[in-house]
């Protein structure tokens, strides 16, 4: 079972190598188009790109996110008529279940190849994206990242690999940053702080790199707890949190534990100036703050999020509701990546492997929903990658910094 | 060990090894690297499961101290990687005694067995997910250097025809477990441990070299999935999923024969290519297909698949031996 | 470093932890003692049981407390038909088989689940679900404390059920000679449905009690079942008091060691006790009988 992020007792099994080519949304019927005055005998051989997301295991729930967004960019590429500069070729999506597992990622990367895929988006987990990226590179196979965030992936110096999201020290810093700019603007109110983490390659890597850097800004870390996923029981945590009394939590967890913690702090009546997420599994989650709106009230995220002023992305939010799905980020992450692929294929004006990776070498895609503005990668990384701060306020969450993509003001220290 | 005995194990790999020549895809290569991988390390669990009777539920503990070694070395030391897969065998031979010492010692048997060998599998995925020389939970990436030299392949047959020489290798050495005074021992410990100690036989040190050479095959195991993945963390390497896995294929295979650890982790992953024809977009669809058919096979194939043809072979002989009047069953 | 406040509080809320553990490991245990089997369908059946209770929550609006009284029977009739009609004829009464077809069945079960409620967490909210009970300065978990109370009375009526009633007679003849049972008419295979029943009961009433403060999704039941492995051995395979002793016990010593040691290494704590009842006292601390 889908251990590449946690295990549990007896579900190693459900990791076992098995993948599925999900029922392509943009099936590409070939009807050749009678059209004498011009010549074109034939319309254009699709392009096929992969999309790997884990739909079974551990991390299902995302994956299938990471899948409507990648299809819902598809389509739309579609509808407006497909790669131009191929003569209106369609985008073919050939889908692979990453299992939640790094074997059954390569796997897939390789059946991918044998079908012939120009470039594969996704990965989703770090450890996929790791192994997963390096398949890929056996056949300078270009393979953008959709979310992990492990700085591993783009330092091992892969010439196929490219990330357009931010990476784990970029997120910290900002997420750093920007707290130091919410804190000081409020006249300081914070000091202390408790750190609270899941024990995984994403919650202690946060964790390490916090305590390295949070004394230099002034905060003086009170202690640092990890726990496992899944946690069973959170009132630990919580009572070293209430005896310890910081005027900060910053969590880094997943869904379930995170509700489970903040639920339990509200329980033990402990009421922090704040609770400062670092890509916070529930922090930014809708069905958190529909689901438990008072012990959700003023958290706040520093994460993926979409620029909530770009009117497609606003468009995308509302198509993406009206499926009874969840807006996640990644959902916005990998539709933002498939556009910026099809616009690396229009310029490239080629299915060729090495042109496509010239073409997203020299990307100034800026038509994506993210806050990142033009499109720069250096080594593969998008140098304009950044995470943005959210709050729960209300019913909704709001982005409350950086002022340029600010929906409402921050709601901090927290009445 | 006679001719008999290495002929089909020489036939089977040496047909094996013609494969990569006729098969060039990609996708099956890559299936059948990571199959063999999996199943050496069953071929370790089933020395001990299979001919010693004792079940390990934990063999991750084997199987990740492989993967950790070899890393660790190349990361930390500089350790060739070669030399990292014969350092990591050792180390799995180590790790297998001491778990054995503790455990046959205090006379552990059956489920109680099982449990501590799960428990310990346990502790070791927790430790390395938060020491810091096993690199935590970012887990270790081993340097991507494709070269001979650094056990890394640009053609995926190489690696393939290499796991396949060390599957043959633990064929042999399976077979000559079963033909000698040691293989009779580790079996009569696992018929009836005090009729064995009774007839003289020191069950403790036969137990102790069974988990001693099954902890090194499947620590060669784990050692060669860190080689071909090129990264692991405790999850991977210690996690429950592998010991299920190591287990599962000797059982379905055939627990205690020779060739019952491959022919179980072959139909194990290719069961799992064909119920992915199933799966659709439903999740979950192909491993209830999965979970079913390993009830089944329990529940019509005892004695796993070899135990199955083998039956089915015998029925054919009698009904022949019927037919003819012949009753000579010499050769057997 | 810790006021003795802090320390008495985890000391409780891991005395209550522990509680639905003891309930957990009642069914595990009680399978084992009759059976003899490592039932490793166990973790899955729970999370069925959990699935179980939130869709009564979501659907029909129902107190997840009162959805216990009819997911009893639910899981006895679920836990007697696979032992009758799957278990044990797939097993032929093969220790390996049983062990190999129970691992089939927790694969299926987590499959079904997850085809049916995708990976999704859910939670379930109630009213109570995050009050306490204020004990002086200590805040208690009003959940918890019911947990707590239930817990001790469903090993008591177990016992009862085991000690007072032909049933039970019949399931501790069987437990303790089963050709000899068989001899003297009982139905061994009804019996050990009977059994295998009962253990996934308790599994209903686990989680009855782990929903209004937990979640639930697919691959829930594992994260609970080598804790229950845990408390079974040290209480003693097969005895009832001991799985409660144990799970009581398991619960403090987590909670402390997680209060101590951080969460993670937290669960070394439990595997290191583990290990050491096993390799020093397998038949576990609170001298139980096989």
């Amino acid at each position: 079972m889908g251990r590449s992020v946690q295990d549990s007792a007896f579900s190693g099994i459900s990791r076992r190598t098995v993948l599925k080519a999900g029922a392509a949304a943009a099936a590409f019927a070939a009807v050749p188009v009678a059209a004498p005055s011009i010549l074109r005998a034939q319309t254009p051989a699709a392009v096929k790109i992969g999309i790997l997301q884990p739909v079974t295991g551990a991390l299902a729930h995302d994956g299938d996110l990471g899948r409507l967004g990648a299809e819902m960019a598809i389509n739309e590429i579609n509808a407006a008529g497909g790669i131009k500069s191929l003569g209106g070729a369609k985008i073919e999506m050939l889908f692979g279940d990453a299992r939640s597992t790094p074997e059954a990622g390569t796997q897939e990367v390789e059946r991918m190849q044998a079908e012939g895929v120009s470039a594969i988006v996704g990965g989703f987990a770090s450890p996929i994206c790791l192994a997963a990226s390096q398949a890929a590179a056996r056949y300078d196979l270009p393979y953008l990242v959709d979310v992990g965030v492990s700085d591993q992936i783009m330092t091992r110096g892969l010439a196929n690999t490219f990330r357009f999201s931010p990476g784990f020290g970029k997120v910290t810093q900002v997420a750093l940053d920007n707290l130091t700019a919410i804190n000081d603007r409020a006249g300081k109110p914070a000091k202390t702080v408790v750190l609270v983490h899941e024990d995984g390659l994403f919650g202690s890597g946060l964790a390490k790199l916090l305590q390295a850097e949070l004394p230099k800004r002034g905060f003086e870390i009170l202690e640092t707890i990890a726990h496992p996923t899944p946690a069973r029981d959170m009132s630990n945590v919580a009572l070293r949190i209430r005896s310890l009394n910081p005027d900060l939590v910053i969590p880094s967890n997943y869904y379930g534990e995170f509700v489970l913690l903040a639920r339990t702090m509200q329980q033990q009546r402990i009421k922090p100036k704040g609770v400062y997420a670092i890509l916070g599994g529930a922090a930014s989650n809708g069905r958190f703050v529909k689901e438990f709106p008072q012990a959700a009230q003023n958290v706040i995220d520093c994460n993926h999020w979409h620029d909530p002023k770009n009117p497609k992305a606003l468009a995308l939010r509302k198509a993406v509701e009206g499926q009874g799905k969840s807006f996640a980020y990644n959902v916005s992450l990998n539709y933002s990546n498939l556009l910026l692929l099809a616009d690396a294929i229009e310029r490239a004006g080629s299915t060729d492997r090495k042109k496509i990776i010239e073409a997203l070498n020299a990307s100034t895609f800026a038509g994506h929903i993210m806050p990142y503005g033009p499109t720069k990668f250096v080594n593969g990384q998008n140098e304009g990658a950044t995470p943005i701060n959210t709050q729960i306020q209300g019913e909704d969450i709001k982005v409350i910094f950086p002022d340029a993509f600010a929906e409402a003001k921050a709601n901090f220290p927290a009445a | 060990m006679t001719a008999r005995d290495l002929i089909p194990i020489a036939v089977l790999t040496i047909l094996a090894a013609l494969l990569p020549l006729v098969v060039t895809s990609s996708p099956v290569l890559n299936f059948l690297v990571f199959m063999l991988i999996v199943a050496l390390g069953a071929q370790g669990w089933n020395i001990l499961g299979g001919f010693g009777g004792q079940f390990s539920f934990g063999h991750a503990a084997f199987f990740g101290t492989g993967a950790y070694v070899t890393a660790i070395l190349q990361l930390r030391y500089g350790v060739n990687a070669w030399a990292g897969l014969v350092l990591a065998t050792g180390a799995g031979a180590v790790v297998g005694w001491s778990i054995g010492y503790l455990s046959f010692r205090s006379g552990l048997r059956g489920s109680y067995f099982a449990l501590v060998t799960l428990a310990f599998a346990e502790v070791f995925r927790i430790l390395a997910n938060a020491a810091s020389f096993t690199g935590g939970a970012a887990g270790l990436l081993i340097k991507l250097d494709v070269s001979p030299a650094n056990l890394q392949f640009a053609d995926r047959a190489v690696f393939y025809w290499l796991v396949l020489a060390l599957v043959a290798a633990v064929l042999l050495l399976t077979r000559w477990i079963q033909r000698s005074r040691f293989g009779a021992q580790l079996v009569a410990v696992r018929e009836n441990e005090d009729a064995a100690k009774a007839l003289g036989v020191d069950s403790l040190a036969v137990k102790l070299r069974a988990i001693a050479l099954s902890g090194a095959v499947t620590a060669l195991s784990g050692c060669l999935y860190a080689q071909y993945f090129l990264y692991i963390d405790a999850n991977i390497a210690y996690g429950s999923w592998i010991s299920v896995e190591l287990l599962l294929a000797p059982i379905i295979g055939g627990v205690g024969t020779v060739f019952g650890p491959v022919v179980g982790a072959l139909t194990l992953h290719g069961l799992g290519e064909v119920a992915k024809q199933f799966a659709g977009r439903i999740p979950g669809i192909d491993l209830i297909v999965f979970g079913g058919v390993l009830v089944l096979a329990v529940a019509f194939a005892r004695g796993g698949i070899l135990g199955l043809l083998e039956r089915l072979r015998d029925r054919g002989r009698g009904m022949v031996a019927r037919g003819t009047k012949e009753v000579s069953h010499a050769g057997r | 470093m810790y006021s003795p406040q802090i320390i008495l509080e985890a000391a409780l809320n891991g005395l209550m932890t522990g509680a639905v553990y003891a309930l957990i490991a009642l069914g595990l245990t009680l399978i084992y003692g009759v059976l003899h089997i490592i039932n490793f369908a166990h973790g899955a059946l729970l999370t069925c049981a959990m699935f179980g209770v939130w869709i009564a929550w979501a659907w029909l609006g129902m107190d997840p407390y009162l959805v216990i009284l009819p997911l009893v029977p639910l899981m006895f009739a679920l836990g007697y038909g696979l032992q009758r009609f799957v278990i044990g004829p797939a097993s032929h009464g093969d220790d390996g088989n049983i062990l190999l077809v129970t691992l089939g069945l927790s694969i299926v079960l987590e499959n079904v689940l997850l085809a049916l409620f995708q990976s999704d967490t859910r939670t379930l909210d109630t009213d109570y679900s995050f009050q306490v009970v204020a004990l002086g300065p200590l805040l208690l978990s009003y959940p918890r404390v019911i947990g707590l109370g239930v817990a001790v009375v469903v090993t008591g009526l177990l016992w009862l059920v085991l000690n007072r009633t032909d049933t039970g007679k019949a399931i501790r003849a069987v437990a303790k000679e089963k050709l000899g049972a068989n001899l003297v008419g009982i139905d061994v295979p009804h019996v050990y449905a009977v059994t295998f029943g009962m253990g996934c009961a308790c599994l209903a009433v686990a989680a009855g009690l782990l929903m209004p403060t937990f979640y639930v999704n697919p691959r829930i039941g594992g994260a609970f079942v080598l804790v229950a492995f845990t408390v079974v051995v040290l209480g003693g395979m097969g005895s009832l008091p001991g799985a409660l002793l144990g799970g009581l016990f398991i619960g403090v010593v987590e909670s402390l060691c997680g209060l101590f040691l951080g969460d993670s290494l937290g669960q070394i704590g439990i595997f290191l006790i583990f290990i050491a009842v096993l390799l020093v006292r397998p038949t576990g601390l609170f001298g139980a009988k096989a």
